[in-house]
């Protein structure tokens, strides 16, 4: 197995190459550029059969994606921010149709303020479209995520889009030691792409994107309903057969020393890395600190959240996003909502964190980690939702 | 050049049945074009008129390959499945010999508004595709709005003839011209009431490697105001009053497809319509006038142009 340095972006880019779909249609945006820059380099050396379009703006990339997938091809993409928004429109389609296209997002707050490094705005912003979404803590965990998504969102029991996702500039552009696999383990690993229908099938031909109104739209959507259902176990059967292929196992969720945790944070990306660091420290300290990493946040993975925190006595959720309703971000929303009706409930709070790209440190954990200590002692929370890092 | 007995043996891309309104010319301009070519042929349409008419679920009168995407990206979907077709053809999943056309239809809306970027991204990468505009030169299907295929003086729901305001205030876009400065293989435009010029048109088209674009004036019933079995008799009027000249942009040569015998005034072809009628009233001289003077320069700019 090949150990190589890669940034997020070109352990992505890499994936791909081995991937090697039959069409990439994508667009340049900071901080995803690289990955559709890398990639047009293996096109231009020829080292991918891939026809790639380097379309006028990411509608098009998007609408060209749907279109290549729906002629019965494997179809990739890559983009971030501003670039998944103007993507937005054409993201439900893709689902609707059930094309499994594979999208590399990097996350990065949205304008305006206009700004380029990371948070996770984007990509909650087009969390009810119908696609998977996969959060990558580190390049390893992108470039192995990208080889699942693509098993994923094929599987004929899912047949979704999917999108994986790094923490822009994080995760993107540092360089970090990744396990490749061979070439021909990747091409195995993905097979064949079997196509369900296609438009080019002039022998057969199809009337695909119908209008649907009130006496069938509700019926059309239910398969997304059901797919997402399935999508769960097959994400988690691709991890588990990952990891007995390859040694990386992975999971919907990510338990870090919380058997017998007490406190905990729930985070997902890179900040999870930093909360391993203070985890660790905790547990030097004899303190029953734990980390839930939330690995897919597209299926909402409810009961296996509901089932690591129901023991816990204090849990910090970190929004690394607001939702702008007074009522905290969409990971702590979920979370309360799936905790609800059960027996046991933690102390709940939310830390809304890192918009715009604002670091968060190991003494800004070490500090989260101590509240959720004192709110364990106390029984009482201090703040339900809070602003954390912003100067006041 | 199929003839009229040639064209009704062929099996038809749209079949009957579909809701489009009496007399609408769109069905007239889809059937034209897809029948016109030897080749398989892969549909895209913008969300609009013809996509809803032709595609109610559990319904569709298409007969061949189909996709709708969304309203302003017809161009962009199409070049993706262009796409698709190569990198298969490459890998050997497609056999070299089957040629298929992938044509395009928008209508003005979905082409000169909000579809103008990603047919003009579509045409720039050089995708091998035919893009068809139905020019009704309006939002007909969401009520009659305005849009930059619109000409000066007529009256729709978002630009009305008023008191004050007198229809539309400014002359179309002139998207043919700006779809030729794409030095593109081969641009034109013909019309409803024209059949022979239209399949001419759509043949060589799907003759030419690379982009090519039609733009065909499509007379609407329904927001032009006026009785459903006239639309090709509007069509031709728009041709002889050369407010809609037929011609063609091969290789950057221009050539009429269509001179009139006799150049007759613009106000034959307002006056055929409910949405000019407010022009006839005293007191919009003015507006005719400049109406007339506009036809008259694209016009001679065009004669200019033309070979023949």
């Amino acid at each position: 197995m090949p150990r190589i340095a890669r940034t997020g972006n070109e352990a992505m880019a890499e994936a791909m190459r081995q991937i090697n779909p039959h069409v990439v249609a994508a667009y340049p945006i900071t901080p995803a550029t690289e990955i559709v820059m890398i990639f047009a380099g293996f096109v231009a050396n020829g080292v991918v059969d891939t026809q790639f379009v380097a379309v006028e703006s990411e509608h098009s990339a998007m609408s060209a994606c749907v279109g290549a997938a729906a002629a019965g091809c494997r179809v990739m993409t890559g983009t971030s921010s501003q670039g998944l928004q103007l993507m937005s429109e054409i993201l439900p389609i893709a689902s609707a149709l059930a094309l499994p296209i594979v999208l590399c997002e990097v996350n990065r707050a949205l304008s305006g303020p206009i700004n380029i490094h990371c948070d996770h705005s984007d990509t909650m912003a087009v969390r009810d479209f119908g696609w998977i979404q996969i959060f990558a803590e580190n390049a390893q965990e992108a470039y192995d995520s990208v080889l699942q998504a693509v098993v994923i969102a094929e599987n004929m029991q899912v047949r979704l889009p999917a999108m994986v996702t790094t923490d822009g500039f994080i995760i993107s552009h540092c360089m970090e030691r990744v396990e490749a696999l061979e070439d021909a383990e990747v091409k195995k690993y993905v097979g064949e792409f079997k196509a369900v229908n296609s438009v080019l099938d002039v022998g057969k031909p199809l009337t695909m994107g119908c209008l649907d109104l009130q006496d069938y739209y509700f019926e059309h959507k239910m398969p997304i309903v059901e797919s997402m259902k399935k999508a769960k176990d097959v994400i988690l059967e691709v991890g588990l057969d990952f990891g007995k292929q390859f040694g990386r196992e992975y999971g919907l969720v990510e338990n870090y020393k919380m058997d017998d945790a007490e406190i905990a944070m729930v985070a997902m990306g890179s900040t999870c890395g930093t909360a391993r660091v203070v985890v660790d420290e905790l547990r030097g300290k004899g303190v029953k600190a734990g980390l839930l990493k939330v690995r897919a946040f597209r299926p909402f993975p409810a009961e296996e959240i509901k089932q690591s925190l129901s023991k816990l006595k204090s849990v910090a959720i970190m929004d690394r996003s607001d939702m702008f309703k007074n009522q905290g971000g969409q990971v702590f929303t979920e979370i309360r909502s799936a905790m609800y009706g059960g027996a046991n409930s933690p102390i709940l709070t939310n830390y809304i964190y890192g918009l715009g790209g604002r670091e968060i440190s190991l003494d800004d954990i070490r500090k989260i980690f101590a509240e959720q200590k004192k709110n364990a002692e106390s029984g009482e929370v201090s703040q339900l939702i809070q602003h954390f890092g912003v100067r006041i | 050049m199929p003839g009229l007995r040639d064209l009704v043996k062929k099996s038809d891309p749209l079949t009957g049945g579909h809701r489009a309104c009496a007399g609408c010319g769109a069905p007239i301009v889809v059937r034209q074009v897809l029948m016109s070519s030897k080749d398989p042929v892969v549909v895209v349409s913008a969300t609009g008129c013809l996509e809803v008419v032709t595609t109610i679920f559990p319904y569709s009168a298409w007969t061949v390959p189909f996709l709708h995407n969304a309203f302003e990206n017809s161009a962009a979907t199409c070049s993706g499945i262009e796409a698709a077709y190569q990198a298969l053809k490459r890998t050997g999943k497609i056999k070299e010999g089957q040629h298929i056309n992938f044509v395009a239809f928008g209508g003005d809306g979905g082409t000169y508004d909000i579809g103008f970027q990603s047919l003009s991204g579509a045409v720039e990468r050089g995708h091998d595709m035919l893009y068809v505009c139905y020019n009704n030169e309006a939002y007909m299907n969401t009520g009659i709005q305005r849009s930059s295929a619109t000409p000066k003086g007529a009256s729709t729901t978002t630009a009305p003839a008023g008191k004050v305001i007198p229809g539309k205030v400014q002359f179309s876009k002139n998207l043919t011209e700006i779809m030729v400065a794409h030095e593109m293989p081969y641009v034109a435009q013909s019309a409803v009431g024209f059949w022979r010029d239209l399949t001419s048109k759509a043949e060589k088209a799907f003759s030419i490697r690379g982009p090519k674009f039609i733009n065909v004036l499509q007379p609407c019933r329904l927001g032009w105001g006026y009785k459903p079995a006239d639309t090709a008799a509007i069509g031709r009027l728009a041709a002889d009053t050369c407010v809609w000249p037929l011609y063609e942009v091969e290789n950057g040569k221009y050539k009429l497809t269509y001179k009139p015998k006799e150049k007759k005034p613009v106000v034959e072809f307002l006056k055929s319509q409910d949405r000019f009628r407010h022009l006839l009233k005293p007191g919009n001289e003015a507006i005719l006038e400049s109406i007339q003077k506009e036809t008259d320069k694209r016009w001679e700019a065009l004669l200019a142009k033309s070979e023949g």
